[in-house]
């Protein structure tokens, strides 16, 4: 066999045995604990003990969806981050970029997710959403034709839908602070 | 076949005359580039027949070529775990099994068929899981040989093996040969794990599978693909609810299939089949006997460069690339000081066994040679005090007046992430 050992002895750092700890925790920790999210964003942890379920309220201080607060669930699996978090926005809501099941078109929750992103990557996304609803990437189609199409009506859209109104016969969940 | 199987049992008279007369020109006189501790002659030949032990991961397409190049080339005590069995489609590439072995475990029938064929081997099979297995078990081999098709399998074998690792013993350094192919394409590399780049290292290099963005899927497909993700990431949860999908179950594919075809057909798309929606499902990526010859040779010409340091070994990632002409690369992939795995350092703390957290914490903050910054703690994945978010700052609060030894045994190891470090920080705690 090779002598292995022996070029170890030249390496300085990292020459020691490593936890038990799995990749997967080290980095949800790090990304958790260093999340640096606006007064417009708060986690909340159901079993403050299983740090791979919880969720995000987004409730934006702007734009048209201001007033509202927007309930995501995070779900994290062993082979974090080479596959992206699970998120899906729990009440059902009038946005374009969301449908009735709570999926969200977010690339970096899909086709452009890579390792080197984060959960704090992920959270400032979908805030984005909420300022910026996209008519070009619908999940919603009647929501993104309506903003593509009248902008005023949209927003009196949004508006009655956080309300927990009815627009087109479906029936949004109130999500007003 | 009979009188094969008898010799089998009977090593030493297995070795009829000549039998390893090409290897042995390598191993009889060193070469330009052999390793300078290379012991020409009968010492390298006898630890490589009698001593050493190798443990190949996966008996799918690359497991096979493995092993049969493994036995070939003179390596007699070969493990092999998968934990798979036989299905007919493997029939066209993995060359061991037959197809009246469907349905038998593939890490028993290799075996069976590498020691029927070459006499005097012994390849001893595990058919499960490679987590099944502890920390002494992959001690007692002197290499590890890795063709999985899955990247969480080899980010846990790739971290076992880190973890295995300790200062007061050479043996526990196993070098790690880890081979992939996908279609043309693939890979052979050699981890010698803490020293050398690791697998976690470069997961950010992985081909990731194909996602197509979820608005392309609900609202403009335009490839059979499109209507089968739309089958599996919409419909699925939408109409099954709470159930999962169970990719290996042949009832959850005909559901998707038959939803998939429904969408296809009323947006004229062609092309939706059973097998595609299974290889779109399990993200199968085709895989080509050719190629996985290939990387399994590189893989098994490594292994045995290794074991007889008879020439210079693979430093450190060889690349294939048979898609446009043939291409290949070979290159030093980088350590990388932030890897969760490899990467971080490690520090030897004796610490009061009356101290508290919030004591252990003040001497990191103070600590010259650490200069951590709110630092958050953990201990075997149960946090200990996490900074953020508040929630949980607040819940692992009461944590900070506790004594370190309530939360961590004699000898354990915390984990500190801190904005401060790229890394992580392990601690490994004695008392006095
Ligand atoms: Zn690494």
């Amino acid at each position: 066999m090779i002598k292995i050992w022996s070029m170890k002895k030249n390496e300085d750092a990292a020459a020691k045995k490593k936890p038990k700890t799995s990749a997967a925790q080290i980095r949800v920790q790090k990304d958790l604990t260093e999340l640096d999210l606006p007064s417009t964003m708060k986690t909340h942890f159901p079993d403050p003990a299983d740090l791979l379920n919880f969720t995000l309220t987004i409730t934006p201080d702007e734009g048209m969806y201001k007033g509202g607060a927007f309930v995501f669930s995070f779900v994290i699996n062993a082979n974090y981050p080479h596959e992206p978090p699970k998120v899906k926005c729990i009440p059902t809501i009038y946005h374009p970029n969301v449908d009735l099941e709570g999926n969200v078109c977010l690339n970096i929750l899909r086709e452009d997710w890579k390792p080197v992103l984060n959960l704090n990557s992920v959270m400032v996304g979908l805030q984005y959403l909420f300022l910026e609803p996209n008519a070009d990437d619908p999940l919603n189609k009647e929501a993104a034709e309506e903003l593509r199409r009248n902008r005023e009506q949209f927003i009196y859209n949004v508006k009655s839908a956080m309300r927990g109104g009815n627009i087109k016969g479906v029936q949004y969940d109130r999500v007003l602070v | 076949m009979a009188a094969a199987t008898v010799l089998n049992g009977n090593a030493p008279s297995a070795d009829w005359p000549g039998r390893y007369h090409h290897v042995d020109q390598i191993l009889d006189k060193p070469g330009p580039r052999t390793d300078p501790s290379f012991l020409a002659g009968p010492g390298v030949k006898e630890f490589l027949r009698d001593q050493c032990k190798i443990l190949v991961i996966g008996a799918g397409g690359l497991g096979c070529e493995i092993l049969a190049n493994l036995a070939l080339s003179g390596f007699k005590d070969i493990h092999v775990i998968d934990m798979d069995t036989i299905d007919i489609s493997n029939l066209n590439r993995q060359f061991l099994f037959r197809p009246k072995d469907v349905g038998k475990p593939k890490a028993i029938v290799a075996a069976e068929f590498i020691m029927s064929r070459v006499p005097g081997v012994t390849v001893t099979p595990y058919y499960g899981k490679i987590q099944d297995k502890d920390d002494d078990y992959y001690m007692q081999f002197n290499l590890v040989i890795c063709g999985l098709d899955s990247v969480e399998a080899r980010r846990w074998i790739n971290a076992t093996l880190v973890n295995l690792v300790d200062p007061e013993n050479p043996e526990s350094l196993k070098p790690l040969i880890d081979g992939g192919t996908e279609g043309f394409k693939g890979q052979a590399r050699v981890i010698l794990p803490t020293i050398t780049s690791c697998y976690e290292c470069s997961l950010d290099m992985l081909n990731k599978p194909t996602a197509f963005p979820i608005c392309t899927i609900a609202n403009t497909p335009r490839l059979p693909e499109h209507c089968i993700e739309w089958a599996s990431v919409l419909e699925w949860p939408r109409v099954q609810g709470d159930k999962k999908l169970d990719t290996d179950n042949p009832e959850h594919i005909q559901w998707l299939y038959q939803v998939a075809s429904a969408r296809a057909k009323e947006f004229k798309i062609e092309g939706v089949t059973w097998s595609l929606t299974q290889g779109v499902v399990k993200n199968i990526i085709p895989a080509i006997a050719s190629t996985n010859a290939i990387i399994a040779a590189s893989c098994c010409n490594e292994a045995f460069k290794i074991a007889t340091s008879s020439s210079a070994y693979l430093n450190n990632y060889f690349m294939l690339i048979g898609t446009d002409g043939v291409y290949s690369f070979t290159f030093e992939h980088q350590k990388r000081d932030d890897c969760p795995v490899c990467g971080g350092e490690s520090l030897d703390i004796t610490i009061s066994r009356e101290w508290t957290v919030d004591r252990l914490i003040e001497m990191l903050v103070e600590r010259q040679d650490i200069q951590v910054k709110k630092p958050s703690l953990s201990s075997g994945g149960k946090q200990i005090y996490f900074q953020a978010p508040p929630q949980l700052e607040e819940a692992t609060r009461p944590n900070l007046e506790k004594k370190v030894l309530e939360l961590v045994e004699d000898g354990g190891d915390i984990t500190v992430t801190a904005t401060t470090l790229p890394f992580n920080l392990t601690l490994r705690v004695k008392y006095t």
